[in-house]
């Protein structure tokens, strides 16, 4: 599985870094960065979904590779 | 402060006012009511105004900025007489393309991590005032009145730099705007607009690194900031950063003084409670902005004409059992909450992260300190009028000893 973030959708809501920091960072002025390239680590799969489930703009979607 | 008179609501689906007591008290009800019987609801009031209640409706609003335009915040009698693209407190009341200049220059001061910042200050504030209620003795408090208003807005002061004694002023300034929807003639001297312009005048002889100061120097391609524009943000950091989160506060803890097994949990298990901020800021979302439409259009397949006001409510929104499971329900560990408390679409409330800060250390804070505490007199809570919604009177008792 991979994330798929659509940053032209994101408005900084930051429920995804809150939720999962390891999968994505914020810049300064508070917009998500995908912080993983390529598949999710095992580990990190259920952190990204929540992600994506929290994200009030739909901006985040977890994909098959 | 008295408040104006509203005359009795008809009915809510052609008749409603949010500016009414009756509205306040029972808005949850009358939103999942509305939602059901007439989806997009209208009031001849304050020169036509539509209130959709449902989360789709509410967010193609939001997200549509070609037909609604943010020059109209919040709804009065009167039509705004500031001229786009500003608006009276920009980024809220601005339009694109303005609106993301206007935007982007406050954004680095309430990133999560600028904000972690100021974490340390509102633990400080919410213990000094917890101080207070446990020396004082008393086992009945208003929460409202001696807790939950005083976090924002002493931090807000000290964002800006003003003296947080100026609190209480900026409180009645905010209610005259947000809650007083008619006129009631006012000094000069009494405003908000009169004190901003003589701290401002000040700050630029004796610049620090303050927000203040930063507006007083930024500049728009080589341009300073107008004088407008500095009053105008400063006015909005104030406006929305006081009454919305004392809201939120207040109203997260008139959930748990009646609520013993979230006190339990939120207690024993530290792990639900970023998931218990979150469906507070769900289930007692405090703000409804309001838009006016700019060009003819519908909301819902309801037509909507040129200059009509629309309130955009986010509680309803997150209410709609289309959009959340068990809706109408507070689930404390709710895993999947795309709430819209702080918006939806470009104007994304710039202060989300320090109000989420705000709101967990002040529950953290009263839930350390006092674990065991109920409404006193239900009947006596006060819910505001207007498009912020809070407790603005909490009497609680706090149950000492062994229980909770």
């Amino acid at each position: 599985m991979k994330v798929k973030y659509e940053r032209e959708a994101c408005q900084g809501h930051n429920r995804c870094y809150m939720l999962a920091p390891e999968v994505f960072d914020t810049d300064d002025e508070g917009y998500a960065i995908l912080r993983i390239d390529g598949a999710i680590p095992a580990e990190l799969e259920e952190k990204a979904q929540l992600a994506a489930d929290n994200c009030p703009e739909y901006a985040i979607e977890i994909v098959a590779d | 402060m008295t408040d104006v008179e509203r005359p009795p609501i008809r009915d809510w689906e052609t008749d409603f006012d949010h500016g009414h007591p009756d509205y306040a008290a029972a808005a949850p009800e009358i939103w999942d009511q509305l939602r059901e019987s007439c989806p997009v609801a209208h009031t001849d009031r304050y020169g036509g105004t539509w209130l959709p209640t449902r989360y789709d409706d509410v967010s193609a609003v939001a997200h549509d900025t070609d037909h609604f335009s943010s020059l109209g915040a919040v709804v009065s009698e009167w039509k705004p007489d500031i001229p786009p693209p500003m608006g009276y407190a920009p980024p809220i009341t601005s339009d694109p393309p303005f609106h993301a200049i206007a935007r982007r220059m406050l954004l680095q001061f309430f990133s999560p991590k600028a904000i972690n910042a100021w974490e340390k200050v509102a633990r400080e504030t919410s213990r000094e005032l917890l101080d207070e209620i446990e020396t004082s003795g008393a086992s009945e408090v208003d929460a409202a009145e001696q807790y939950t208003q005083h976090i924002p807005v002493r931090i807000i002061a000290d964002m800006l730099d003003l003296p947080r004694e100026d609190g209480d002023k900026f409180r009645v300034w905010i209610h005259r705007i947000l809650e007083q929807t008619s006129s009631q003639p006012v000094e000069w001297e009494d405003t908000l607009d009169y004190y901003l312009q003589h701290k401002i005048a000040e700050r630029r002889q004796n610049l620090g690194d303050d927000l203040i100061s930063y507006l007083c120097q930024v500049e728009i391609e080589g341009v300073p900031l107008l004088d407008e524009h500095v009053r105008g943000t400063i006015a909005l950091l104030i406006i929305a950063g006081i009454d919305t989160t004392w809201s939120a506060i207040g109203a997260s803890l008139w959930h748990l003084a009646q609520n013993p097994d979230d006190r339990r949990r939120w207690v024993d298990d530290p792990a639900v409670q970023p998931f218990a901020v979150e469906e507070f800021l769900r289930f007692y979302a405090p703000v409804t902005m309001a838009r006016l439409v700019s060009e003819d259009t519908e909301i819902g397949g309801c037509p909507v004409a040129e200059n009509d006001w629309v309130l955009l409510p986010f509680p309803a929104a997150n209410r709609d059992p289309e959009a959340f499971e068990q809706a109408d329900e507070f689930v404390i560990d709710r895993a999947r909450n795309r709430h819209s408390a702080f918006g939806l679409g470009i104007h994304r409330c710039v202060g989300s992260n320090l109000a989420r800060m705000e709101l967990t250390v002040a529950i953290e804070e009263w839930m350390a300190r006092f674990p065991d505490f109920e409404l006193s007199d239900p009947d006596s809570v006060r819910w505001s009028t207007g498009q912020v919604r809070g407790p603005r009177t909490l009497p609680v008792r706090i149950n000492k000893g062994e229980a909770g």
